[in-house]
């Protein structure tokens, strides 16, 4: 089974003034694959993926996606690249301004031209996806953290990209919302073959989704590999994910 | 959007009889033409029975999806009833994930709140900081004469929360300070004009200064504070929270999408609110003459016609654009340029608003020079 390489990062280095917060990082991701980034907070997770998101400038020859270095993505192939792209963000990033359906809607209305009962269908259809038809009408300030989560969810997958970030979908989440959020990342990538990147802590969800793990260590990637050889990984810190986040003994330092 | 006769050609389907065969992919990104194709033949197909028949179909999406879940819907309106059949395993996998919602909830209560949002290249350094100045003034410009002709991607009803937001609310703070400093300026140059018994020439003095100068800064100073805080707030909000990350990575362009609407807002705005405060700011001279100059509102106001010059009513008008592109301006520049962190919006506003009255009243001696 040789899987194309969908992402492709090779030694990003990226400092914040002063602060080193990558030193090398170099890892890739295949098509169709669960990816999951594991790092202590801090450890520079979010950095990575909107470096892959070219929200920030980086150099040639270090970020590739879809085959192409996202450096040389020039303004007209920029729609093209996003449209490919679903991401969530980590505070889940609904504009304030707008209804939960209205954000849900806000990519249909300008990138494509469905007529408006069809993208209210769709909008409909994918918060259901993430049980939350019910806050069509609501704000964003009106919903609960774990809500909001969801809402961006919906946000992010109404393309139906080939590709999704997300950071930190699951935090906060209670175990029920959990499990389905876990349930549907499976949907997409086996239904819709999409290529899924994903941030996450909890541990009893990478158990659930992850084909492969990344882990985020002082500025380079510690660990590169499938969840089997993570879990029998035996660099200590990520051990100790593993162990602590199932309740296992605690690892003292 | 295309009005052409049913001709047994789409690029989604072939008509066979009663059947409609979908063929290749229906995503995204074709479902709304495929929606036209379809609607076409409804219309013009005469039959009442029809079948679609999914066998030739390689891959939907849930916009495909849904498609053909509303069809029989559809077909229903032109009195057809339509079957849908072979779905592949794939194609019906897909169908029963995305399925449409069938209790919608309704909405509640009265919708609230309207907002507004932001981009950005920034730096440290003096010459980035004006490089960045002034990249984000060609952005402007170009979007905002763009986007005239362009409805597609403006937000529904945004120009006018905008226009309401920064213009209209302000109206009554904008005429009832114009008002209080035309009594004041006409209270401080009645003692001299006594002096020289030119008393009736305070209608010549308070109208070319409210029309020409006070009017629109006056304004501008009120809206600076005004809008020119919460454009600044916003814009470094959304930044903060990733929302601007966000429209970029939905591929939208942030200063159009949040700016161009402000632009629009307060460039329709800004001349009326101008010309309604200079008229109270006469109103406030008319007063301090009749009280201290024996000069009674008849005489001002016949007055008045001789010392209204043309000139001084276009002056006030020209510079209250200037005063709204530069106070829209200023308020994305620093919303944009944030750090993190909720006190960098806070640092954000602040900068904004001073750096938008400084440079209304630097414009103002430029355009007074130009006009004088
Ligand atoms: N735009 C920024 N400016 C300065 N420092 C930043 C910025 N973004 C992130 N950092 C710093 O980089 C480090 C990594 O952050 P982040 O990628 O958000 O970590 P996490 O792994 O928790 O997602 C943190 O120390 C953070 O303070
Ligand atoms: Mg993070």
């Amino acid at each position: 089974m040789n899987k194309e390489k969908i992402i492709e990062v090779k030694g990003l280095k990226v400092s914040f003034g002063e602060k080193e917060v990558l030193k090398n990082v170099t890892f890739s991701i295949e098509e169709g694959d669960v990816t999951v980034i594991l790092g202590g907070s801090g450890s520079g997770k979010s950095t990575i993926m909107k470096h892959m998101l070219g929200l920030y400038p980086v150099t040639p020859n270090t970020i590739s996606i879809f085959g192409q270095d996202i450096v040389t993505i020039d303004e007209e192939q920029e729609l093209k690249f996003y449209l490919k792209l679903g991401v969530f963000y980590q505070n889940g990033a609904l504009l304030n301004s707008l209804t939960v359906g209205d954000n849900v809607a806000l990519p249909l209305e300008q990138h494509t031209n469905l007529p408006a009962d069809a993208i209210e269908d769709l909008v409909r259809t994918k918060l259901n996806l993430v049980n939350l038809e019910d806050a069509y009408y609501l704000y964003p300030s009106q919903l609960s953290g774990g809500m909001l989560k969801r809402a961006a969810l919906a946000r992010a997958i109404i393309m139906d990209p080939p590709l999704l970030f997300c950071d930190e979908p699951g935090a906060g989440l209670d175990p029920v919302s959990l499990a389905n959020l876990d349930e549907l990342i499976l949907k997409l990538r086996d239904q819709l073959g999409m290529t899924i990147l994903m941030v996450t802590h909890e541990v009893t969800s990478i158990l659930r989704v992850a084909d492969k793990v990344l882990f985020v260590d002082n500025g380079v990637i510690a660990f590169e590999g499938t969840l089997t050889e993570a879990r029998q990984s035996e660099i200590e810190s990520l051990k100790d994910f593993f162990t602590v986040g199932t309740g296992g003994k605690k690892v003292t330092h | 959007m295309r009005k052409k006769k049913w001709t047994n050609k789409s690029n989604h389907f072939t008509l066979d009889g009663n059947v409609v065969r979908l063929k290749k992919n229906l995503t995204i990104h074709n479902t709304a033409e495929f929606l036209n194709d379809i609607e076409l033949l409804f219309r013009k197909s005469g039959e009442s029975d029809l079948s679609v028949d999914l066998s030739g179909l390689d891959n939907i999406d849930s916009a495909g999806a849904l498609a053909i879940h509303r069809l029989p819907e559809n077909a229903g309106r032109y009195n057809i009833s339509l079957k849908i059949e072979n779905a592949g395993k794939d194609i019906e996998n897909k169908l029963s994930l995305f399925s449409p919602v069938k209790q919608k909830t309704e909405q509640s209560h009265t919708k609230e709140g309207i907002l507004y949002l932001l981009g950005d290249r920034a730096g440290h350094f003096l010459a980035e900081y004006v490089a960045s100045f002034f990249y984000l003034v060609s952005d402007i410009l170009f979007w905002s004469v763009r986007d005239l002709f362009n409805r597609k991607q403006r937000r529904k009803g945004e120009f006018v929360n905008q226009a309401i937001s920064i213009g209209v609310n302000a109206l009554p703070i904008v005429m009832a300070m114009a008002f209080i400093i035309g009594l004041v300026l006409a209270l401080q140059s009645s003692s001299q004009l006594r002096n020289f018994g030119a008393n009736v020439y305070i209608v010549d003095l308070t109208v070319i200064a409210m029309m020409a100068e006070m009017g629109p800064l006056i304004t501008a100073i009120m809206v600076a504070g005004r809008s020119g805080s919460s454009i600044a707030a916003e814009i470094a909000t959304m930044k903060v929270t990733s929302e601007i990350d966000a429209l970029r990575t939905m591929g939208l362009n942030p200063v159009r999408f949040v700016v161009i609407p402000k632009i629009y807002g307060s460039l329709v705005t800004l001349p009326f609110l101008t010309i309604l405060a200079s008229v109270a700011g006469i109103f406030g001279g008319a007063v301090a003459a009749n009280l201290y100059l024996d000069i009674t509102p008849e005489i001002f106001f016949n007055r008045m016609p001789e010392a209204l010059y043309q000139k001084d009513i276009l002056t006030g008008i020209i510079k209250s654009i200037a005063f709204a592109f530069i106070i829209v301006i200023t308020g994305a520049f620093f919303g944009f340029r944030v750090k993190e962190g909720a006190e960098g919006v806070g640092r954000s506003t602040t900068s904004a608003v001073v750096a938008a009255i400084t440079l209304v009243i630097i414009a103002d001696l430029i355009l007074g020079l130009i006009f004088y």
